[in-house]
């Protein structure tokens, strides 16, 4: 059904007009992506300055020359203030490095990001593993300032850098059966502690996955940096995804597979616990998880006396854009 | 002999106490300095809430070890402090409480209902919080003498009350269940033990009864 009956609109998706506006500013943005070569040199990205004594992550040489000729998306990010460099790379869930916040920062310094291949596989004409250089290279870089919103309701205002997930993948040429695709961490017990410990209840690797009109929207993004630096491998290096308009449990973080499937494929949080975790994972408010309520969140760094509680948006408010691809679901039932 | 006296010697006895009274109060300094010195990272707010209720929860252990460890290794001189640790336990368990509500939630009320009427780890933390009350106040000598017999019945509370503890661990549980292992075969220990000492008894006196 493509028309909608009027009664089956429910008010939550009726579009504010602060948000129609945006939509406009948004497909000028759209509009703008083309542009890009044209302008790059205007809109480089300068070379990042950090704090003395935090680690700074330049990556392999050919990715440094790449993210210097990087540019911004500021079409499709937002205005709001960035999480300071220091907590953006120690307050992560990378489970592979331990479920503390601070795990990852600690136990990922030396893992191995560079050589690094994905394997490309299932419904595609151009199936393969192929080298991270040779996947990066052919693509101008953006930057792309976004929410994340963790399902454990906090949230953190990042600038990432990469490539539309669509550019990236259509150069595999998915088939037409082609209808979902699912991304795999790298599965390695000798460099990710958390994949050796018994007392994990979640399967390794770890597996997400989108169906393709959610991969192929322009929102969905790839990226390799963060900063106007590499990914530190705490963040995902060297290949993670960024889906602004889902929690961040679908944002996998060291990409080694991408395989395209006919059928939904199992995903990780789901698979452990389904009524807890669903595939789609799209921010929901009205949908909690028996351990947070998704109606608020607490944008971190937040003051310990007034906490920075605000109201959580459908589809992490980028519902402008997005929530076309479910208007015929149910999204209580498919959250 | 005189090691004895001096073991016994009631500076030594109030120095004890003093230490341990002192040492309890740490771990409250430590969270707050580093807080104080912003050492806690992205979310400071979170790192307190959890370092306070852990603390609540290793002095309730504790209060419940003592028991077993005067009974079994004959450790008698910890008796005298159990009622300390179990009014620290609750010390702690109210300033974890306290952290949730000005740190996390900032005493907004609406967060506050739908936390204690859909959180089911809340509902079970807040439970067990409010059942440890009034066996602090009740935890004197004079409560002690007035309620007599009713006095052990009311405090054998404890025992429902470090169960909900465990609980609240185990609905907070993302993926590891290291923690929950760790708490729950220790508690499983402690109050296992206190079972068997009660089937003992009771098999001891019916034996002595039939002969």
């Amino acid at each position: 059904m493509l028309i909608k009956k009027p009664d089956l609109i429910r008010p939550s998706e009726i579009t504010p007009q602060s948000a129609y506006l945006n939509r406009r500013q948004f497909m000028q943005g759209l509009a703008g992506t083309a542009a890009f070569a044209a302008s790059a040199s205007a809109l480089a990205l300068p070379v990042p300055q950090f704090d003395k004594g935090l680690p700074v992550y330049t990556g392999p040489d050919w990715l440094q020359q790449q993210l210097r000729a990087g540019v911004s998306n500021k079409a499709l990010s937002t205005d709001e203030k960035i999480a300071p460099y220091q907590h953006a790379i120690r307050h992560n869930n990378f489970y592979e490095f331990g479920t503390g916040k601070g795990d990852p920062a600690k136990n990922a310094q030396d893992f191995i990001t560079d050589p690094w291949s994905v394997q490309v596989s299932g419904e595609v004409n151009r199936p393969g593993t192929i080298g991270l250089e040779d996947l990066i290279k052919p693509h101008q870089l953006e930057e792309r300032i976004v929410r994340l919103r963790c399902v454990e309701a906090w949230s953190m205002v990042l600038p990432f850098v990469g490539v539309s997930l669509a550019t990236l993948l259509k150069q595999f040429e998915p088939t037409s059966k082609a209808k979902y695709v699912e991304f795999t961490t790298l599965n390695d017990p000798k460099q990710m502690p958390g994949q050796r410990s018994v007392f994990s209840s979640l399967d390794w690797p770890y597996v997400e996955a989108l169906r393709m009109d959610e991969a192929m929207h322009p929102l969905a993004f790839m990226a390799v940096g963060m900063y106007g630096n590499a990914l530190p491998p705490q963040n995902g290096a060297p290949l993670r995804l960024v889906l602004p308009w889902k929690y961040g449990f679908k944002w996998v973080k060291s990409i080694v597979g991408i395989r395209f499937t006919e059928n939904m494929p199992a995903t990780t949080w789901n698979k452990m616990a389904a009524q807890e975790y669903g595939f789609f994972a799209n921010v929901n408010p009205a949908v909690s998880h028996p351990r947070w309520s998704q109606a608020t969140e607490r944008r971190l760094p937040s003051s310990l006396f007034r906490p920075n509680i605000i109201d959580t948006q459908p589809f992490n408010g980028y519902g402008d854009e997005v929530a076309h691809l479910y208007s015929d679901m149910d999204l209580k039932k498919w959250f | 002999m005189v090691l004895k006296q001096l073991k016994n010697h009631p500076a030594l006895r109030l120095l004890e106490w003093w230490l341990l009274f002192l040492a309890a109060l740490l771990p409250l300094a430590w969270i707050s300095w580093q807080a104080w010195s912003f050492a806690l990272g992205a979310d400071p707010a979170k790192e307190i809430t959890d370092y306070l209720g852990q603390w609540a929860l290793y002095l309730l252990w504790g209060s419940l070890a003592i028991t077993p460890l005067r009974q079994a290794l004959g450790w008698t001189r910890l008796q005298r402090f159990r009622r300390m640790i179990g009014l620290y336990a609750l010390f702690y368990a109210t300033a974890h409480l306290l952290a949730f509500g000005t740190f996390i939630i900032g005493w907004r009320w609406d967060l506050l209902q739908t936390a204690l009427t859909e959180r089911t780890y809340i509902i079970v933390g807040a439970l067990a919080l409010l059942l440890l009350i009034p066996l602090g106040i009740t935890s004197t000598k004079g409560w002690q003498r007035r309620l007599k017999k009713r006095w052990t019945q009311l405090h054998q509370l404890v025992y429902p009350i470090s169960l909900l503890v465990l609980l609240h661990v185990v609905w907070l549980i993302r993926d590891s269940y290291f923690d929950a292992f760790l708490y729950g075969s220790l508690l499983g220990w402690m109050l296992g033990y206190r079972v068997w000492r009660r089937l003992q008894r009771r098999l001891r006196r019916s034996a002595s009864l039939s002969s």
